[in-house]
């Protein structure tokens, strides 16, 4: 097969052309929408990422054109490349819709659910994930486990209790810096991130980790409980950076800058990362060079306090009481 | 007498040297292999052979080597798996102790035939004393010209190094054994690529058991079509077998593939029938991984044939009625034990070895030993064992490395085969505590000893 070629695939039916290499997972973000597997732990600009959380399993029901054969069990779409003529069931298969709610549950036994006092609540790729992937209620009626809270240094702060061990800061560290001091100690789920020895993440890039974490188990100390991020508006903006892109996200409450992020993207990946001066330093809406509003998804809580698109329900409009108590808000709303 | 190959000397004072394993015609199969047989030979004997892998698996060995990418310019390994970790298994251990130069043998030959230049024995961290034997064997070796440069004058050099494991059961899972050896954490990787493909150092590789690689010494010896007429169907040659629990004679036992089950249990060559003349409860037939049977069960299949000692035939039944061979650790159980108990044991055992990468994993073994530990201490619920089999469920397919099957396999078959005992661990709590289920319904089919 000539490198440009194509390789077709089809995802809960839908068909997709790709390159050779492209994994089941990048192919489904290529159709988007609800065929898209959720990933916990994958991260596309981590090498060696994924493969463990097991949220983004599915099941492969034709090998490929040239070995039709199904795959014996469910695979880690992003960590299986796609083959020729291969077709994948992610949410029209039974068999993955179960398995992925065990995971979910898996990954919640042992989770504090401490949401009302998280700081990634609102943006937590946990939460997201219990609430489209879950069980209504928990089996479990043990107790958790909890570890004790670590400062790594003075502007992150780690608290294990809520990790997922998805391994993304584990890269990063390994990756985006110089000087490996962050990985696993422990086994199974004693395991803990580790800065060996509490030792400080001391260079440019570590603050990436936080933006990076799926879950809170990774903040910003220097937003701790500063506000909940849905009371915050996101705002893109960029400065003449010498170490970084300079392009963040800046979260306003009023006037002031709470907090600094990278770039997010729809599935929750950062557009590049940047850097510790960037991230802590810089808080001040001087420092920047403002653009404009940054979008966020319409599902995301975080979008719910900017009544951008602002349209009464559908329910409302259908009955006729309804309709009659809120006729301000539809005159309103076709005015605006 | 049944046909011994690997343990044939294992009385004879001092096999442990060279001098005697030589007198006893060790180090033939170097010989044979280095100055007759070119290594593609020494692969195609292994495959006639039938040989399949004793680590647990029972992949065909001969075929695996025939998988080994051969990429100009770059190494290739050959790798020991001597981490033997599996509760009920200790038949490795017992062969690197007594008989050392078997398993140097083993690698001299198996590395000429892959090509490998360099290989290792990655030996469980805690053998310390099988460590030294090994290294100590391995000098002899050198010393005698079996290993080093230009080995027997034909220009092919070998290097063999013993390293110590992590100290974990998860670094005798190939890959996990592989970044263990590369000195970073023991943690499986995810494949594809395999490590024939991409193992040690992202050179191709081949990981074998201890017993897969000495077996190759007797296949070249006595040829690869007089080992295959030993055992039946794909079964072939004999296989070490590390007997415990209620038995008169606990041991390392070499068996020739095809032994019937009860044979092996109650004949004085082997186990030598159950301990104190109690009778047979269940069996766990290939380490602890694998679905432990009760007795109706291992004795004869669920069609009423003869259970044999066979990859084939102890899996007869797939799951509901079977079990496998594994890695050969037969764990056997008298009346008086409880089966709950083990469960909680084992899966005590697989929460604290999960390494903690996948989320089933890692959490679904802590959940089910806490499940478990509660109906042992008579505080659970009817509802428990549902709870069980669907975690299990859970855990079973979905994770990366075999380590989720084997914790969640040994709680769902005691749940298929012994329900009543676990729910009469609930609704006969304290009982529990101080008493025995018993045998039940599936008590021992054969008459009573006395
Ligand atoms: C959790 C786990 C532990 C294992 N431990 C061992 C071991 O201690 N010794 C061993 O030979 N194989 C072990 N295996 C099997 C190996 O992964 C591998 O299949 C084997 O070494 C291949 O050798 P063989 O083909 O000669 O059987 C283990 C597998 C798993 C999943
Ligand atoms: S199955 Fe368990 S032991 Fe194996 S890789 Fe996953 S977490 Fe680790
Ligand atoms: S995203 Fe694929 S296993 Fe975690």
């Amino acid at each position: 097969m000539a490198d440009n070629e194509k390789i077709k695939v089809s995802i809960d039916g839908i068909p997709v052309e790709v390159d050779p290499g492209t994994t089941i997972l990048n192919a489904a973000r290529k159709i988007g929408g609800d065929i898209v597997p959720p990933a916990m732990c994958y991260y596309s600009k981590l090498e060696g990422s994924g493969g463990k959380c097991r949220t983004c399993l599915v099941k492969v029901s034709k090998g490929s054109e040239k070995d039709p054969r199904p795959m014996p069990k469910l695979v880690a779409s992003c960590r299986t490349t796609v083959m020729d003529g291969m077709e994948v069931q992610n949410i029209t298969s039974n068999e993955v819709i179960e398995a992925r709610k065990g995971v979910v549950e898996m990954l919640l036994i042992n989770h504090p659910l401490d949401c009302p006092i998280c700081d990634q609540a609102g943006e937590c790729h946990l939460q997201d994930l219990g609430f489209e992937h879950g069980a209504v209620s928990t089996r479990y009626e043990f107790e958790r486990r909890t570890f004790d809270k670590i400062d790594i240094g003075d502007k992150i702060q780690l608290h294990m209790t809520r990790c997922i061990l998805c391994y993304r800061c584990v890269f990063t560290a390994d990756q985006l810096t110089n000087q490996r001091v962050h990985g696993i100690l422990g086994r199974g789920d004693a395991a803990e991130i580790s800065t060996y020895i509490e030792k400080a993440i001391d260079n440019d890039f570590s603050g990436n980790v936080i933006d990076v974490c799926p879950v809170g188990a990774l903040t910003d100390r220097t937003f701790r409980f500063k506000n909940r991020v849905w009371f915050t508006k996101p705002v893109e903006a960029h400065r003449d950076c010498p170490t970084c892109s300079g392009k963040v996200t800046l979260w306003y409450k009023g006037e002031e800058v709470l907090r600094v992020t990278a770039r997010k993207d729809q599935y929750g990946e950062v557009e590049e990362f940047i850097c510790n001066t960037c991230r802590f330093e810089k808080k001040h809406t001087a420092d920047w060079a403002i653009e404009g509003p940054r979008a966020v998804a319409h599902t995301s809580v975080i979008s719910s306090n900017h009544y951008e698109n602002l349209k009464p329900l559908q329910v409302i409009k259908e009955n006729p009481t309804l309709k009659e108590a809120n006729k301000y808000q539809f005159e309103r709303s076709v005015r605006l | 007498m049944a046909r011994k190959l690997l343990l044939e000397h294992i009385n004879v004072p001092q096999i442990n040297t060279l001098a005697v394993y030589r007198e006893k015609g060790g180090y033939r199969a170097v010989e044979k292999a280095i100055k007759n047989m070119s290594p593609e030979d020494v692969v195609e004997e292994v495959k006639k052979s039938g040989l399949r892998g004793r680590g647990g698996a029972g992949f065909p060995t001969g075929m695996k080597w025939s998988f080994l990418a051969k990429p100009e310019g770059v190494p290739r390994y050959l790798v020991c798996n001597a981490d033997e970790s599996e509760p009920g298994t200790f038949k490795d251990r017992y062969l690197m102790t007594h008989i050392p130069h078997a398993l140097i043998e083993g690698m001299i030959v198996s590395s000429y035939a892959l090509g490998a230049k360099t290989s290792y024995i990655y030996v469980r961290g805690e053998m310390m004393p099988q460590i030294r034997i090994l290294e100590r064997a391995i000098e002899e070796a050198k010393a005698a010209g079996f290993l080093g440069k230009n080995i027997l004058g034909s220009g092919y050099d070998l290097e063999l190094y013993v390293q110590p494991g992590g100290g974990a059961y998860i670094c005798g899972e190939e890959t996990a054994l592989l970044e263990s050896l590369e000195g970073k954490r023991g943690n499986p990787r995810i494949k594809p690529p395999f490590p024939a493909i991409a193992g040690l150092y992202n050179c191709p590789t081949v990981v074998n058991n201890v017993e897969s690689i000495a077996a190759v010494v007797p296949i070249l010896n006595i040829g690869a079509e007089e080992y295959a007429k030993i055992g039946i169907e794909r079964s072939t040659g004999t296989k070490l077998i590390s007997a415990s629990g209620n038995i008169n004679k606990p041991g390392v036992y070499e068996i020739e593939l095809g032994v019937p089950v009860e044979e092996f249990i109650y004949s004085d060559e082997y186990c030598g029938g159950i301990a104190n003349g109690k009778r047979l409860k269940a069996v766990v037939a290939g380490g602890s991984s694998v679905p432990i049977l009760p007795a109706n069960l291992i004795l004869k299949t669920a069609k009423g044939d003869n259970r044999l000692m066979t990859y084939e035939s102890l899996a007869d039944g797939g799951f509901a009625t079977g079990t496998m061979l594994g890695s050969g650790g037969f764990v056997v159980f008298d009346e008086d034990q409880c089966i709950v108990r083990n469960t909680w044991n084992f899966t005590r055992f697989y929460h604290h070895e999960s390494c903690g990468q996948c989320s089933p994993c890692r959490e679904g073994t802590g959940w089910m030993e806490k499940v478990l530990h509660r109906l042992e201490h008579g505080h659970g619920n009817l509802s428990d064992m549902d709870l069980l089999v669907d975690v299990s469920k859970k855990i079973e397919g979905n994770t990366i490395c075999p380590l989720g099957d084997a914790a969640a396999w040994p709680v769902a078959s005691a749940i298929r085969h012994f329900r009543d005992e676990f729910e009469w661990h609930v609704t006969h709590g304290e009982e529990s505590q101080t008493g025995n289920y018993g045998l039940a319904h599936y008590a021992d089919p054969l008459e009573p000893v006395i």
